[in-house]
C-alpha cells in the first residue's frame, strides 16, 4: 500500500528527514512512533501530498506522491495534526461539505455522513456547531473526515493528543474496529497507545529510521531481563554474578539484607532455573525471582538513548 | 463544477456565519451613503453635463472603499485557513490548486460585488426622482458596474496573492494595502504629467486607474480598460497559484 524509498526533507539547512524507507501492507495497522521533532509529522505530509520532499520516492497504491496527487488523495483519509477544523460550522454541515471535496454524489454524501458520524459517535451532536463541541468530539469529527470516502489508507496524526483517559479509550478502540477494513497509519509519542492498536511499528528519532517490524519481534529482539532478590553480602553477591558471567548487572542493597539484582542484556534463553539453582547451592534466602518481557518503552529507550543531543 | 459550488459556498459561508461581513457591509453602507449625500448636495436643482455615476466616482469616497475594504475582504482567505490549520486539510481533498485559487477569488469577488448592491438603489433613487432618463441611462449604470467589477477583481487578485504570502492576516490585509495603494498612486501621477511623452509619464498614464475608471462611468465600454483589469487579474492570479505551489517544490 505504501512505498518509501530514501525520502528525504530538509527544511533549509535542517535535516527533518534523513533517508527513510520503509514500506505498509493492505490491511496493516502501523504506528509510527518517535519523540516530539523526530519527523512523524513531516512524514505523513508527505505521504498525504501536503509536501514535498526533497530526495527519494513515494508510492501509495502505486501512485507516485509527487506526480499524481490528486489520484493519492482519493486513496487516502488523512487526519492533520492537532486536528484543525472550522469552528463556525455545524459538524453536520462540515462532514457535508468534507464529502463534497471528496467527489462524494449528494445522496451518497447525506448516506455516508450520517454512517460515520453513527461510527465515530457523533449522531447526537450532528447539529452542534464544532466550536461548541469538546475536544473529544472534535476529534472523532477529524476521524469522521478521514473515514467519509471509505478510503483505503487512513492516516491519523497523534489522534489521541490531548484527550483524557476516557475519550483516548474510545478513539483507541475506534482504530481497532477500523482495523482490517482499511490500512491504518497512526503516529504517537505514546508507547502504550501504539503497543495497543498496532500490529506494526516504525520508529523515527531526529529525522532517521531506528527500527521497523511487527511489535512481537521487534521487542523480542531487545534483552530479556532477570530480577531477584537475594539473602547474602553484596560482595558474595557480585563474585556470584561474575561466576555466572551475567551481564549489564545492577545491584541495590535493601532492607534486612537483601541485595535486589536485575540483570539485563542477557541472551534469549531463560536463566531463572540456573540462578534458582546456584542460589539454592550457596544456601541463600530468595524472595523473588522475575523474566520481564520488555516493552516498547524499554526497547523505544534503548534505541534513542544516548543518540540525545546530537542535533 | 460541484466541487467549486462547494468551495465558493464556503468562502461566502465565512462572512456570514460570523460578525465580519456584516460589520464591513455596515463600513460600506455607510460610505456609500455619505458618498451618495455629498452627491447629492453637489446638485440640488444644478444641472449637471456628467452622469451621477461620474460624479459619486468622483468623490473620494469611491476609491477610499476600493483601497481599504478589499483588503479586509480578501485577508482572511489564505491567512486564516493557514492559521488554523485547516489549510492542511483543505489541500489534501483531492482537488485542484487552481480550484482552490479560483474558488477564494471568486467567493471574495461575489462578496465585494454585494457590497456595492446598495449603489444600485440609490442610482434608482435618483433616476425616479429626476425622471430624465440623460442624467442616469440603464447603460451608464451596467457599465459602470461593469467597472466596479473589473477594477474590483483586480484588488480581490491583489489581496489573494497577499493572503497566500502569510498566515497573519494582519500582515496580509497590511501588504494587499500597500500593493494597492502603490498602484493607484503611481496612475495618480499622470495628473502631473500632462502632455509629456516620457516613458514615465506614458506608464503611469497607462497604469492609472482613474483614467480606466472613468470611462466606464461615462458609459463607455473601454475594451483597452477591460484587457488592463482581466490581464493584472490573471497576473495576480497566477502569482496566487505559485504561492500555493511553492509548498510543493523540492
Amino acid at each position: 500500500m505504501i512505498e518509501v524509498e530514501n525520502l528525504t526533507k530538509h527544511y533549509g539547512q535542517h535535516v527533518a528527514l534523513d533517508g527513510i524507507t520503509f514500506s505498509v501492507g493492505h490491511g496493516e495497522v502501523v504506528g509510527f512512533l518517535g519523540p516530539n521533532g523526530a519527523g512523524k509529522s513531516t512524514t505523513m505530509r508527505i505521504l498525504t501530498t501536503f509536501l514535498a520532499a526533497t530526495s527519494g520516492s513515494v508510492h501509495i497504491g502505486g501512485k507516485c506522491v509527487f506526480e499524481q496527487p490528486n489520484q493519492v488523495r482519493n486513496l487516502i483519509g488523512y487526519m492533520p495534526e492537532n486536528n484543525p477544523l472550522p469552528i463556525d460550522l455545524r459538524v453536520r454541515d462540515y462532514l457535508g461539505f468534507r464529502a463534497q471535496l471528496k467527489h462524494l454524489s449528494k445522496s451518497i454524501a447525506r448516506k455516508r455522513v450520517d454512517e460515520v458520524a453513527k461510527q465515530c459517535g457523533i449522531s447526537d451532536v450532528a447539529n452542534r456547531y464544532i466550536g461548541q463541541l469538546s475536544r473529544g468530539y472534535r476529534q472523532r469529527v477529524g476521524m469522521a473526515d478521514a473515514l467519509l470516502a471509505n478510503p483505503e489508507l487512513i492516516i491519523l496524526d497523534e489522534p489521541t493528543s490531548g484527550l483524557d483517559p476516557n475519550q483516548t479509550r474510545s478513539v483507541r478502540s475506534l482504530i481497532r474496529k477500523l482495523a482490517g477494513k482499511h490500512t491504518i497509519l497512526i503516529s504517537s509519542h505514546i508507547l502504550s497507545e501504539i503497543e495497543m492498536t498496532c500490529d506494526r511499528v516504525i520508529i523515527l528519532h531526529e529525522g532517521k529510521l531506528l527500527a521497523s517490524g511487527e511489535m512481537n519481534k521487534l521487542i523480542s529482539k531487545s534483552h530479556l531481563a532477570v530480577v531477584t532478590e537475594i539473602r547474602a553480602s553484596l560482595i558474595d553477591v557480585k563474585n556470584w554474578a561474575s561466576e555466572l558471567a551475567l551481564e549489564n548487572s545492577e545491584f541495590i542493597e535493601q532492607k534486612n539484607g537483601y541485595v535486589r539484582c536485575k540483570f539485563s542484556g542477557t541472551k534469549n534463553n531463560d536463566l531463572r532455573e540456573e540462578i534458582f539453582a546456584t542460589v539454592n547451592e550457596r544456601g541463600w534466602e530468595l524472595r523473588e525471582l522475575s523474566q520481564h518481557t520488555p516493552s516498547l518503552e524499554d526497547l523505544f529507550v534503548s534505541l534513542t538513548n544516548g543518540k540525545e543531543g546530537n542535533r | 463544477m460541484n466541487i467549486f459550488q462547494a468551495l465558493i459556498r464556503r468562502e461566502l459561508s465565512m462572512f456570514f456565519q460570523g460578525p465580519t461581513g456584516f460589520i464591513i457591509i455596515s463600513a460600506v453602507l455607510f460610505l456609500i451613503g455619505l458618498g451618495f449625500l455629498v452627491v447629492l448636495y453637489g446638485l440640488n436643482g444644478e444641472a449637471t453635463p456628467m452622469p451621477v455615476t461620474q460624479i459619486f466616482y468622483e468623490t473620494y469616497f469611491f476609491w477610499l472603499i476600493l483601497l481599504l475594504i478589499t483588503p479586509v475582504i480578501t485577508m482572511r482567505s489564505f491567512a486564516m485557513e493557514r492559521a488554523s490549520g485547516t489549510y492542511e486539510s483543505l489541500m489534501t481533498a483531492p482537488i485542484g490548486d487552481w480550484q482552490v485559487v479560483l474558488s477564494k477569488f471568486t467567493g471574495a469577488l461575489l462578496f465585494y460585488m454585494i457590497l456595492w448592491a446598495p449603489l444600485l438603489a440609490c442610482s434608482i433613487v435618483v433616476r425616479f426622482y429626476v425622471g430624465e432618463s440623460a442624467v442616469l441611462g440603464f447603460g451608464t449604470m451596467f457599465t459602470t458596474s461593469m467597472g466596479i467589477l473589473m477594477i474590483g477583481s483586480l484588488y480581490v487578485s491583489i489581496g489573494c496573492f497577499a493572503s497566500a504570502l502569510t498566515q497573519n492576516q494582519a500582515v496580509a490585509a497590511v501588504s494587499s494595502f500597500a500593493i494597492g495603494a502603490a498602484l493607484f498612486f503611481t496612475g495618480f501621477f499622470s495628473y502631473f504629467s500632462g502632455d509629456r511623452t516620457d516613458f514615465f509619464s506614458k506608464l503611469s498614464r497607462h497604469i492609472s486607474l482613474s483614467n480606466h475608471m472613468e470611462s466606464f462611468t461615462r458609459g463607455i465600454l473601454d475594451l483597452g480598460a477591460i484587457i488592463f483589469f482581466l490581464s493584472l487579474t490573471s497576473l495576480f492570479l497566477y502569482l496566487t497559484h505559485k504561492v500555493v505551489e511553492s509548498r510543493r517544490w523540492k
